[in-house]
């Protein structure tokens, strides 16, 4: 199917979110959508996808015009997205996910849920996506949740498949699963565009490169010929360093003391297991990880948002182990949540509101009854402006933002104070390489004014660049202590899939 | 796995530990008024069973040896606890009460406990459908406060449209009613996004409003606008012959029948059809269910309506299943006990249809009081029934969790 976008045009409130934008996919290519934070790929992909009604242009499918009111209809056409956002309903099980919409039916209009099992299994199991079809959703780590959301794409069968920053969440390892599920599409003779932030995949699989800034196309690139740098270049307007640029650290005093810490789920399976490890001022510490290893729990602990069943924290030599985490807030500990939709920002409330959300009872936004409106909204504006936040003013809803602009939200909100400790799980997930760029270097300050910095990231990459310590979790255990000037990724994602290497540097 | 792990296995959570020890006290409490007030008048009560057959209970031993058992199950739930059968212990805990709170009301008399099971049963139909209505509404993600206005609105048609052409257009013309309230609130909730907690008071009081003055005007000025001969129990053949269970459950009206069909029939497709998935998807995250193609406006219009169509054969049994006629605010608040047994029931049909015959039994046990000579001012008696919604909402229904896109506009853009 040849699908082809004519003069796309759609304007939000404020933002002219796809400018007069024309982009054409052909059967059995992959076509790689990259821009900035904002610059419109998923709106345009929403337009495709009878998501959004565009204000002017057409959509063209194998030599006709077509016109989708709704998803309904893209779907009939042949079109699949999986979405930048989870779109799953989170109290349902995995097949009544991804049977939704195309429900297996028996007699009068019953649903046949043994029949919407196999189908999962089926898929899983062709794929090797390892899902169990009657796991609760919100019971699942967010790597998981999206490999539902892989299936519910693939069981449709759809000719042209949208991936809008599928591999966001994902660990490395699924990520080349998921690159060879590409593959497989592809060899079908489906076409796929897909979306992504990170340069290096781009030139991995795709066959063409759009690069999008600030609604309009802006050239394309061919991945043969082309470097990261160039295609970062393109994207942002300007030069980026794509490395982290940080000085020799210089550890102080112990701030974060975790001893012997043990928390268990919901369903009492034990997730972090007798865990110890601290954190000095000036010193970035990072936790390495495949996803589901404890990461989460673990930085649930130390934020007060779930009970320890043994051990303690201590923060300053001060024990906050059941300390409220709005006391944990007032002693300086910040926290980039790892899901931004479910926690970290209200996405009904607006960008300003979202900007001051941790500080409304200081005293320079209220008087203990009454806000001071005037101030958060200059705070705000101010924020908006250091950390390039692209939003058309700071009224408008949080939601509304593009994805990589709300976590840029979150990051502003939560660096912009005093710090002691500041706890980050995946701080750059979703966002642009300018931002990225910016985001790091605002970490690496922090730490060069005596903070305490705890990244926890599956982004290999990230973790070795950023942290002058590396932890390595495994089923709820630190496995590892290592030093990330000398050691290779290589080694590190052993100790992650829990083997040891050979030559044992330090353990 | 080490030896601790064994040890935090069952940990429960705070909220679970504090609704266990308030089980406990609760049991106690019982125990201690079964032991000073329940325990305080001598003499037999008679249970009516059938008309040949009257069950005795000494309402004083009774009293004083359910007193030593409730403090003795009230001091173990809160030493130790049961676990998960705390629920079926408190449940018979509390029917034996109930039984003993009878035998001290009818002490040295006897009345027909049979009958009293029946105006239960009876008594709870409006409620259950109404809280079907409900739960079909939030399921798929609208809130529904109207429920009362639609009893009302409905219970008003039928009586007329009933007394000028029999009962069966009686019903017809409650269901038109009931969708009709129901499409007030759609267009509003749905198309206008208006804030659904205030559609639905204002359909209330509309309702309220309307009724009543037709009510004053037109029904006092033509009496025979406002009058017809309810329908009649139908004794199930076979089933009615079983005692006790036959006359409570199985000789009653169209309507008790239709109540339990409803409640099936909610069950069944809420849990075990396309529709119910695709309900209850968007009444949890309608952008999901939207984004794979589903039409959730219209399937909030559909749901609405259907909604509508349940409540208004719930408000056309009081004139067309009970009292032959139409009374000003004849519903009296039982739409709004419908919504609270929707909180109860967990949004659950099952769980409402529960709900709703505690709230008839409190409604029984208080038409039943009024007969007996018990001493208890009538006004408290009528409290009664409100009274059990509180305690039972406070104590043991803790934070029960409803549809989450419940009373959000859905934006099809
Ligand atoms: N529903 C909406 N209402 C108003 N403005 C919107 C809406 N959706 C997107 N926008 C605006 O449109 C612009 C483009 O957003 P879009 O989500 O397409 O960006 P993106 O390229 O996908 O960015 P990211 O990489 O961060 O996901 C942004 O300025 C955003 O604020
Ligand atoms: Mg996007």
């Amino acid at each position: 199917m040849q699908l082809e976008l004519r003069g796309i045009t759609k304007r939000f409130p404020g933002v002219t979110a796809n400018d007069n934008v024309n982009l054409t996919l052909k059967t059995g290519e992959v076509l790689c959508l990259i821009g900035e934070n904002g610059a419109g790929k998923s709106t345009l992909m929403n337009v495709l996808y009878g998501m959004y009604k565009p204000d002017e242009g057409q959509i063209v499918l194998d030599g006709e015009s077509v016109v989708f009111t709704s998803p309904a209809d893209a779907i009939a056409a042949g079109i699949g997205m999986l979405h930048q956002h989870f779109m799953l309903v989170p109290v349902f099980t995995v097949a009544e996910n991804v049977v939704l919409g195309v429900e297996p039916t028996g007699r009068l209009g019953s649903l046949d849920i043994d029949k919407a099992r196999e189908m999962v299994r089926e898929v899983s199991d062709r794929y090797n996506l390892n899902l169990d079809p009657d796991a609760i959703i919100e019971d699942l780590p967010v790597g998981v949740q999206q490999r539902v959301e892989i299936v519910k794409v693939l069981l449709r069968d759809a000719k042209v498949v949208v991936f809008d920053e599928p591999t966001a969440v994902l660990t490395p390892k699924e990520i080349i699963e998921f690159f060879e599920i590409v593959k497989t599409l592809i060899a079908a003779g489906r076409g796929v565009v897909f979306i992504t932030h990170k340069l290096k995949e781009a030139l991995n699989v795709a066959d063409r490169i759009a690069v999008l800034r600030r609604g309009q196309v802006v050239g394309e690139v061919n991945p043969k010929a082309a470097s990261e740098s160039q295609i970062a270049e393109m994207m942002v307007g300007r030069p980026v360093q794509l490395i982290v640029d940080k000085k020799p650290h210089a550890p102080g005093e112990v701030v974060l003391e975790v001893k012997d810490l043990s928390v268990v789920d919901a369903d009492g399976r034990t997730m972090v297991d007798h865990v110890s490890f601290n954190v000095r001022a000036g010193e970035v510490v990072g936790i390495a990880g495949v996803q589901g290893n404890g990461q989460t729990e673990l930085v649930d602990a130390l934020t007060g948002l779930r009970n320890s069943t043994r051990g303690s924290v201590a923060l300053d030599r001060q024990d906050i182990t059941s300390a409220s985490p709005r006391v944990r807030h007032a002693k300086g500990i910040a926290h980039i949540p790892e899901d931004r939709q479910r926690q970290g920002l209200v996405g009904g409330l607006s960008v300003a509101e979202n900007l001051v959300l941790t500080r409304y009872h200081d005293e320079e936004f209220s008087n203990g009854i009454i806000m001071d409106w005037p101030a958060a909204h200059h705070a705000a504006e101010n924020l908006i402006a250091e950390y390039d936040v692209r939003t058309p003013s700071p009224d408008v809803e949080a939601s509304t933002l593009s994805g990589g602009n709300q976590q840029k939200v979150i990051v502003a909100r939560e660096l912009s104070r005093p710090l002691r400790l500041s706890i980050a799980a995946q701080p750059t997930r979703g966002v642009d390489v300018g931002s990225i760029e910016y985001i790091h270097s605002r970490i690496i300050k922090e730490r060069d004014t005596g903070t305490a910095v705890l990244i926890v990231s599956t982004e290999l990459d990230e973790v070795m660049a950023l942290s002058d310590r590396l932890l390595v979790m495994y089923r709820g255990k630190i496995v590892a202590d290592l030093d990330p000037k000398v050691t290779s990724a290589m080694d590190v994602g052993l100790y992650m899939a829990g083997s040891r290497p050979s030559n044992t540097v330090n353990a | 796995m080490s030896a601790v792990d064994a040890v935090v296995a069952p940990l429960i959570s705070a909220e679970q530990r504090k609704q266990a020890r308030s089980v406990g006290f609760t049991l106690v409490v019982l125990g201690i008024v079964a032991a000073f007030v329940l325990g305080n008048r001598p003499g037999d009560a008679g249970f009516k069973l059938v008309d040949s057959y009257i069950f005795v209970i000494p309402a004083q031993p009774f009293a004083r040896i359910l007193a030593l058992v409730l403090i003795a199950l009230g001091a173990a739930q809160l030493l130790k606890g049961f676990g998960k059968w705390t629920n079926v212990v408190l449940g018979i805990a509390a029917a034996t009460f109930v039984i003993s709170f009878l035998a001290w009301a009818a002490s040295g008399g006897s009345f027909s406990f049979t009958g009293m099971l029946q105006d239960t049963v009876t008594r709870s139909v409006p409620i259950i459908l109404g809280a079907i209505a409900g739960i079909v509404c939030e399921r798929s993600g609208i809130i529904n406060i109207a429920i009362e206005g639609q009893l009302l609105g409905s219970a008003f048609a039928g009586a007329v449209v009933g007394s000028l052409f029999g009962p069966w257009a009686g019903i017809l013309g409650a269901i038109a009613m009931g969708v009709a309230l129901s499409a007030i609130l759609a267009v509003f909730s749905i198309r206008y996004r208006v804030d659904q907690v205030i559609v639905g008071f204002a359909i209330n009081f509309f309702a309220l409003g309307l009724t009543s003055f037709l009510a004053a005007r037109v029904l006092t000025e033509h009496p025979d606008y406002n009058i017809l001969s309810p329908l009649r129990p139908i004794a199930l053949p076979l089933l009615s012959d079983i005692p006790v269970i036959g006359v409570v459950l199985f000789t009653q009206t169209l309507f008790v029948y239709f109540a339990y069909m409803a409640v099936a029939i909610a069950t069944w497709s809420l849990y075990h059809t396309k529709w119910g998935l695709r309900t209850r998807a968007i009444g949890e995250y309608p952008k999901a269910a939207g984004t794979l193609g589903v039409d959730v406006i219209k399937l909030r219009y559909r749901n609405v309506l259907i909604a509508g169509a349940v409540a208004g054969v719930g408000g056309a049994w009081w004139p067309i299943g009970m009292v032959g006629r139409f009374d000003q605010n004849i519903t009296n608040g039982r739409g709004f006990i419908a919504l609270a047994a929707v909180i109860f029931g967990r949004w659950h049909p099952v769980g409402a249809l529960s709900a709703a015959l505690v709230f008839g039994l409190a409604e029984a046990i208080q038409l039943k009081m009024s007969n007996l000579d018990t001493g208890i001012p009538s006004e408290f008696l009528l409290m009664a029934p409100y009274l059990v919604t509180l305690v039972v909402v406070a104590g043991f229904v803790g934070r029960s969790r409803g549809p989450k896109a419940a009373g959000q506009p859905y934006d099809a853009q």
